[in-house]
């Protein structure tokens, strides 16, 4: 029984390079090493422009590793995983759907029938908060309630493995705290390993069970940090907390050399 | 009380700012927009008009060569009544409108399924770019005498006209608006489930479709271009026939009278696309101001 024990996802020694248009090979990840067992909410925080959302991109199976192995679920990565879920920084909502059809263009991909995809896809909106949104379009919808509405589209598919890439980067901070609280709702009500890839510190630790600093690329990990905050959390107070601010401290010194070296670089 | 806490008065009004009065004025700004515009483009066709008329009048130009407005609306109104030479006028038009509008409907299907398919496979759109170009550097015009003498005087010459005029200008338009999809959108229905064919149909194609209709607005008067065209070289029937004709007889109404017809077609091919338009892309965003 590999599969039960298996964790969620491993990266092991994982390298990848691109081409550039001028033909120079690039690398975006080095050796890179990285487990998210079951159920586990995994942050990775690095610099702009380090690598961070190539690793979310190795798991999907939308790109493949130069080096290296990636497994889902004790098994390699072939194709695209059906067991994967992905929200994305910029909205990929469809915008000439309305917001019932984007949640249900998942289920009715992977030929369920379409009352059925009707029905959980109205059930998963009034879990979050758009029941009376089903017949608006994107493009009437505010940030915050796009990001819902891709959540929801997401979730309905139930991934057992939920990639996020800095999905709430875009929001205003008030509406960011919201989306955390609804995202730790949501994780802990479908029991998904989460990888949720962001630049801002605070985030990570507020969300995470573990926290992976990334240096400056080519990426790879520099340092892991386990968070030890009781659930369920409130993010909306949690920063306040001692041990937080702690964690905060300790994590930014780490990740501060990392963007100062990307910074530096850009800068020459 | 603390010194943070700041008393705010109830708003008061100025006259004449309350929302309604507000909403009201904007209304009324709006009507008075429209009659502005409704009384320029007739001031203007007014103008126009009366100076060729008054022209042609007092002899400043020779209305042998440049007719009048009176005598063109005399000839349509002789050609609605009586006919033409040729024939009913309304044959002629329907004989013009059948070859444009399966010209129209055949090129861009073609156009939208080649330039989907092009658009989607990078190799084949390498290979086959570089015929594209040869032959759409070839002026349209040109192949009408080649049509005419494979295909006959009939249908089928100026409906292929019509078609290679309104390829070109479809193709390139999906072909660029398939390129043009967004990349997270893509990945993001991929992710969803979606196989490839899924993928086209309900991401690549409906994201391409505001640059495809761009394309279909102007493709109808090619359309019609080239059934006229191809009429003026070689046909039995048509309104380019009408023009040819009155060309050989040196009827200047004549030939500004099938000009008019053509205008009042277009115009109305063009209403009737900005009604679909509207329909099929209800999901975008309304600007906040109504212009028309």
């Amino acid at each position: 029984m590999v599969e039960k024990t298996a964790p969620a996802i491993e990266l092991i020694n994982v390298s990848r390079r691109f081409l550039s248009p001028t033909g120079k090979s690039l690398t975006a990840i080095r050796d890179f090493t990285m487990t998210v067992e079951r159920g586990e909410f995994v942050a990775v925080v690095g610099p702009t422009g380090c690598g961070k959302s190539t690793t979310l991109n190795l798991v999907t199976g939308l790109a493949s590793p130069s080096a290296g192995e990636v497994r889902v679920m004790g098994a390699p990565v072939k194709g695209i995983d059906p067991r994967i879920g992905f929200v994305f920084q910029t909205d990929a909502l469809f915008p000439w759907r309305t917001v019932i059809e984007n949640v249900m263009a998942g289920p009715l991909f992977r030929g369920k029938p379409k009352a059925e995809a009707q029905a959980s896809a109205r059930d998963w909106l009034a879990r979050v908060g758009l029941a009376r949104f089903e017949q608006h379009y994107p493009h009437q919808l505010s940030g915050g309630m796009r990001k819902r509405v891709a959540l929801a589209q997401t979730f309905i598919n139930g991934p057992e493995i939920l990639l996020m890439d800095e999905p709430f980067s875009a929001l205003d901070v008030q509406t960011r705290v919201l989306m955390h609280e609804e995202l730790l709702r949501l994780w802990s009500e479908a029991k998904a390993s989460v990888v949720f890839v962001t630049h801002d510190l605070e985030e990570a630790i507020a969300l995470a069970d573990k926290v992976y600093v990334l240096t400056a690329g080519p990426a790879t990990v520099k340092s892991v940090y386990t968070i030890e905050l009781p659930r369920p959390r409130v993010v909306a107070d949690i920063r306040y907390d001692q041990s937080f601010i702690d964690y905060s401290r300790t994590i930014w010194a780490d990740l501060k050399e990392e963007v100062e070296t990307s910074y530096a670089r850009a800068a020459a | 009380m603390t010194d943070a806490t700041i008393n705010i008065s109830t708003a008061t009004f100025k006259p004449g700012t309350s929302d309604a009065e507000i909403e009201a004025a904007a209304a009324k700004a709006a009507v008075n927009r429209r009659r502005t515009v409704l009384f320029w483009r007739l001031g203007i066709l007014i103008v126009f008009l009366g100076s060729w008329e008054l022209a042609g009048r007092m002899g400043w130009i020779d209305p042998f060569f440049y007719a009048m407005p009176s005598t063109i609306a005399g000839r349509l109104y002789e050609w609605m009544t009586e006919g033409t030479s040729e024939g009913p006028l309304w044959y002629h038009l329907f004989v013009t409108m059948e070859e444009s509008v399966l010209g129209f409907v055949t090129g861009s299907v073609a156009g939208i399924i080649i330039g989907v398919a092009l658009g989607r496979n990078r190799m084949a759109a390498d290979i086959f770019s570089i015929y594209i170009k040869l032959i759409n550097s070839i002026p349209r015009v040109v192949l009408a005498p080649i049509f005419i003498m494979i295909l006959g005087l009939g249908l089928a010459s100026k409906v292929a006209l019509a078609f290679v005029m309104v390829f070109f200008v479809v193709f390139h338009n999906a072909f660029q608006g398939v390129r043009e999809a967004d990349r997270a959108m893509i990945a993001n229905a991929r992710i969803l489930g979606a196989s490839d064919w899924q993928l086209t149909r309900s991401v690549i194609v409906p994201s391409a479709m505001s640059w495809i209709f761009a394309s279909l607005h102007v493709s109808f008067g090619f359309a019609i271009i080239g059934a006229i065209v191809g009429e003026f070289v070689g046909s039995r029937y048509g309104i380019g026939l009408l023009i040819n004709i009155a060309k050989g007889s040196f009827d200047a109404a004549g030939m500004y009278a099938a000009i008019v017809i053509v205008m009042v077609v277009a115009l109305g091919a063009e209403y009737l696309m900005t009604l679909a338009e509207n329909r099929l892309a209800k999901w975008r965003p309304q600007p906040l101001h109504e212009t028309q």
